[in-house]
């Protein structure tokens, strides 16, 4: 096995509030390979995004961080304004959830496409142009060179998301980090767009992260599920390992809540009950304790920690881990 | 909660509803005749993606959108003939929520106020009867009265925001209400609540319900018939589970296909149908979804397909239906 591409460890990301500190992200570790994708799910305010964007060094200016994020060798954390910069773009891609907010409105196209290349790589405008047009075409959108004289409201919200990435891929990434990037798509342009972002990944081998709430995304498409509750891996695992056993009560419950397709019409859901607890008053034990059915005084004490039975790459934080195999684990 | 075989004269009848907006000197062609019926009792929830007119619809039911043609009977009655205080009466019938629930709160107004508005509204003048009322349905919808009445929205997760907006939708003891995306808005977990709310809410008070969402497996879950539309138009109605189990239009297939399953063994299918939704503006001649669809030919740009019935109880506006 190769050296991972992306490290993050042991990173803790507080923000201070008027109710005081909130812990968004807290003590994650996590690493990926080149080539390979790891998803990400939790709900709102589990911690998700602001990890990707610890990882891209974007988080809100008065949250503090501690912990290491190592990228293809060099501590993103302890790198200079000016050197994060010239791998934003390059190296380090993103694409956001919204294509309306992340395109600058008054720009066309083509000046947002070309800015990019030519900031990062030593192309004049003809030839920034024809890489804009391959790019356009490469993400599938028709008569691209038409398209580059437009504005982001004359095209369609999926348009803009293919667009969106079309100036992620500008620069080759070596990591592509997809925060919800169809969650404001319609569920044909959704699967385009999955789709997509699946075959640029494979031809370009590039690493991507994808954020989502939704393990319906994942299933099919992460070599790699890490899920999060609370600021906290719960479970992480290879994607099939994961579906076939999940080991964290919260993991089966969320996978439990979705209203599945083949189930039949009026069966009752079975909902988690309570919500997520609040990120400014952290819990002593376990933050999904108040909400588990398999809970005990214990859970209540102390955090569990992320370990390992069965397989070393299947991690779970529990302390009452369910679906193991006979005799393995507490 | 099935009600099916109750074949009595339908709570809800719409009968070719039109509803156009005026853009520029453009027309957009939201609604483009479409009609169902919701018997009493039963859920009907209606699919599709956005821009397709769901949410138009289901304001031109209410009829807070008015409609420029067509019919919506409300037990017997003709909302679009109707104004004023006979439409103000009616409406105590019919209620709506809506997507958003804490953009459907006023910030300001405290709880209790809230919920209590649509009492005022109706002429209950007895404080303690609209107190009581109030009581009844925020206990209904599993808050707390004393503790929730006298706080302010923001106080509120997205979630108990939504069971506050069911409590109000509740309060004047409606017979029919239109859910436009009730649930899109809210977190997994939170969201299994809320659809067992509705399914509870609704067998306690007798309810009809208009359930509007874009996700299918949300619909299935609450629904006894579901009616898929594309572009203004209807392209399928039938049972939930028929419907799913064997689409007739090749929309509906297309939209069961594009779902992404939670399971990994399940290979997400490579885009089945590319391209987009045409624009509503200038809606396509003949079938509206054949610039999309692997069937289309010249008949479908040519002729406008009917919904007709393609098994029992299942209808599908396609020429060329699925088997």
């Amino acid at each position: 096995m190769s050296a991972p591409l992306l490290t993050i460890a042991d990173v803790t990301v507080e923000l201070p509030t008027p109710r005081g500190n909130l812990r968004a992200v807290d003590h994650v570790d996590l690493s990926l390979e080149a080539g390979r994708t790891l998803g990400i799910v939790g709900e709102s305010g589990c911690g998700k995004t602001m990890l990707s964007r610890a990882v891209l060094q974007l988080l809100p200016k008065k949250a503090k961080l501690t912990g290491r994020v190592m990228f293809d060798g060099q501590d993103l954390v302890r790198l200079a304004p000016e050197s994060l910069r010239r791998l934003r773009g390059r190296d380090l891609a993103v694409v956001f959830q919204d294509p309306m907010t992340s395109l600058n409105p008054v720009l066309t196209i083509g000046t947002q496409l070309m800015e990019t290349i030519q900031e990062h790589l030593e192309l004049d405008a003809p030839e920034a142009r024809k890489r804009s047009i391959e790019l356009l075409a490469a993400v599938g959108i028709p008569a691209p060179e038409q398209r580059l004289g437009q504005y982001p409201h004359q095209c369609s919200g999926g348009m803009r998301q293919r667009i969106a990435i079309a100036i992620a891929l500008s620069c080759e990434p070596k990591l592509l980090i997809a925060d919800e990037p169809t969650t404001a798509l319609d569920v044909t342009i959704q699967a385009q767009i999955l789709d997509l972002l699946a075959r640029e990944q494979r031809r370009r081998h590039m690493a991507m992260i994808i954020i989502t709430h939704d393990l319906g995304v994942v299933a099919g498409r992460a070599d790699e599920v890490a899920v999060m509750y609370a600021g906290r891996v719960a479970e992480r695992a290879p994607t099939s390992a994961l579906f076939k056993r999940m080991h964290m009560p919260y993991t089966e419950a969320l996978l439990a809540a979705i209203p599945k397709l083949d189930a039949a019409p009026h069966t009752p859901l079975p909902a988690i009950s309570g919500r997520p607890p609040d990120p400014t008053r952290p819990l002593r034990g376990c933050s999904f304790a108040p909400r588990c059915r398999y809970a005990t005084g214990r859970c209540r004490e102390a955090k569990p920690a992320l370990t390992s039975a069965e397989m070393p790459d299947h991690l779970y934080a529990c302390f009452h881990p369910i679906q193991m195999a006979e005799g393995v684990g507490a | 909660m099935m009600q099916l075989a109750v074949r009595a004269e339908p709570l809800l009848n719409v009968d070719n509803l039109v509803v156009e907006y005026g853009l520029g000197n453009k027309t957009v062609h939201a609604v483009s005749g479409v009609s169902f019926q919701v018997a009493r009792g039963e859920t009907l929830g209606l699919v599709g993606e956005s821009g397709c007119g769901k949410s138009t619809l289901g304001r031109a039911v209410l009829q807070l959108r008015r409609a420029k043609s067509g019919r919506v009977l409300f037990d017997g009655e003709d909302l679009t003939a109707m104004e004023g205080e006979a439409l103000r009466r009616m409406r105590r019938r019919v209620q709506l929520i809506f997507q958003d629930p804490i953009a459907s709160l006023n910030p300001r107004r405290r709880i209790g106020d809230i919920v209590a508005e649509p009492l005022i509204i109706a002429g209950v003048k007895d404080a303690a009867e609209r107190k009581r009322r109030v009581h009844e349905v925020l206990s209904a919808v599993g808050l707390d009265p004393d503790l929730v009445a006298g706080r302010l929205p923001h106080e509120f997760s997205g979630g108990q925001c939504q069971r506050i907006c069911i409590a109000r939708s509740l309060v004047l003891n409606p017979e029919f209400i239109v859910c436009d995306e009730p649930v899109s808005a809210l977190d997994v977990s939170i969201r299994a609540q809320i659809l067992n709310l509705l399914e509870e809410m609704k067998a306690r008070f007798g309810l009809t319900l208009l359930f509007i969402a874009h996700d299918l497996a949300v619909v299935k879950a609450v629904s006894d018939r579901v009616a898929v539309m594309y572009l203004g138009r209807l392209c399928e109605v039938g049972p939930s589970e028929q419907l799913f189990a064997r689409p007739a239009h090749p929309y509906t297939e297309l939209l069961l296909q594009a779902i992404p399953v939670p399971d990994p063994d399940v290979r997400p299918a490579e885009s089945v149908a590319g391209g987009e939704p045409p624009s509503p503006i200038a809606p396509p001649s003949g079938c509206r979804f054949r610039t999309r669809c692997p069937r289309a030919d010249q008949r479908c740009s040519a002729e406008i397909p009917e919904l007709r019935q393609v098994a029992p109880g299942q209808f599908a506006a396609c020429h060329h239906p699925l088997a």
